[in-house]
């Protein structure tokens, strides 16, 4: 039997991989509106969904490190093993990093970010344009190396399972029947 | 005690001016726009964001010893308006928000002022922006000073009974209906 992640874990894992690609694709979409109040809604929800995911990416963090990942296939080069660590860790910093920047782009466009139109985070940075520019720039580039690793780190996923035939990939798939 | 003779006319003079009404009243009439703040705070979507209006001019009599007779006018371009960002501006200036093009200027023109002590006073009058004209009355603190006097306080207005924010803009479900339009008024003295 190959160990598996926690049921909690997997979760974790899918619920924050669907929320990533849903206020990553609203930020493309959002950006390009013109002003209106469909734009002003998106860009609240995306807000919204900056703060939740940015919670649930502690509860994981949290989770991970007190539940070790199960161990990688002996059979994997020293290699690979140290850039599967590193990036699952990058991976982590950015899933922080980037609802950070964006929080922090809000307040420097003057715009305080009040989760769910309800509770207020406060503004760490006082208004700013030019620095509200900067950091469109920063959530803008962490963004796309997040998705430049994601793409990697499906791409890796995917050898495990069909070429390398490893349980690398399944041990993270939810299982629907009973074992 | 004794003190020299300057203290005691800079003393007299503080006093003088501690006691504004009666015979040392001072009548303002020059309403300085560069000290002044005509501002607006309005909420969207549960975030509270504060405007300013960067062009008004107007004026404003008062004398603490007669409040009942004094009277002010109020005129902003609305072409001022900073909402805080670029985009917000224009969009404030066409025809749903504020038509600046047809309507170019809010005015306010009073029409009584009633004491309630203490150095408030009740101000009523009307109104207008984008064409349509509506009683309001708010309450306004006076502030005595040696050069200057301010007159601060707020109104809080329902944009939809000015028309400003109409068509897609309307519900408040993005844009909240009320609006708090907060002043900071400083009037000089009249000549003698």
């Amino acid at each position: 039997m190959n160990p598996r992640y926690t049921s909690t874990a997997i979760a974790l894992h899918w619920l924050i991989a669907l929320g990533i690609l849903a206020a990553f694709s609203l930020g493309l979409y959002m950006t390009e509106l013109n002003l209106s109040p469909t734009k002003l809604k998106l860009y609240s929800w995306h807000k919204w969904a900056g703060v939740s995911l940015f919670v649930l990416i502690l509860v994981r963090l949290g989770w991970r490190l007190t539940h070790p990942a199960p161990a990688l296939p002996d059979s994997m080069p020293t290699l690979l093993r140290l850039a599967a660590n590193v990036s699952h860790w990058l991976l982590y910093a950015l899933m922080l990093a980037i609802p950070l920047s964006g929080w922090l782009m809000s307040s420097a466009k003057g715009f305080q970010t009040v989760w769910f139109g309800v509770l207020p985070l406060p503004d760490l940075l006082a208004k700013d344009a030019a620095l509200g520019d900067q950091l469109k720039e920063v959530h803008e580039f962490l963004n796309y190396t997040l998705l430049a690793l994601v793409v990697l780190h499906t791409a890796a996923a995917l050898k495990h399972h069909f070429i390398d035939r490893d349980t690398v990939l399944s041990r993270m798939l939810p299982r629907f029947q009973k074992s | 005690m004794h003190r020299p003779p300057l203290t005691r006319l800079a003393l007299a003079g503080a006093l003088a001016f501690g006691t504004a009404g009666g015979a040392w009243a001072v009548e303002y009439g020059t309403l300085d726009s560069a000290a002044s703040t005509v501002g607006f705070r309005f909420s969207q979507m549960g975030v509270t964001l504060d405007g300013q209006f960067k062009r008004f001019s107007g004026q404003l009599r008062f004398d603490p010893a007669k409040p009942e007779a004094a009277s002010t006018t109020v005129e902003v371009p609305l072409s001022g308006i900073d909402t805080g960002t670029a985009e917000g501006n224009d969009e404030a200036k066409a025809k749903t928000w504020f038509d600046t093009a047809a309507h170019p200027v809010a005015r306010f023109v009073s029409s009584g002022v009633k004491p309630l002590g203490a150095n408030r006073y009740e101000v009523a009058g009307e109104l207008t922006i984008k064409g349509n004209r509506r009683a309001v009355s708010f309450p306004v603190t006076y502030t005595p000073g040696p050069s200057a006097a301010s007159f601060d306080g707020s109104l809080t207005l329902n944009r939809t009974d000015f028309g400003i924010g109409e068509g897609e803009w309307s519900s408040a479900e993005i844009v909240a209906h009320k609006v708090e339009v907060v002043f900071h008024l400083v009037a000089k003295p009249l000549a003698p």
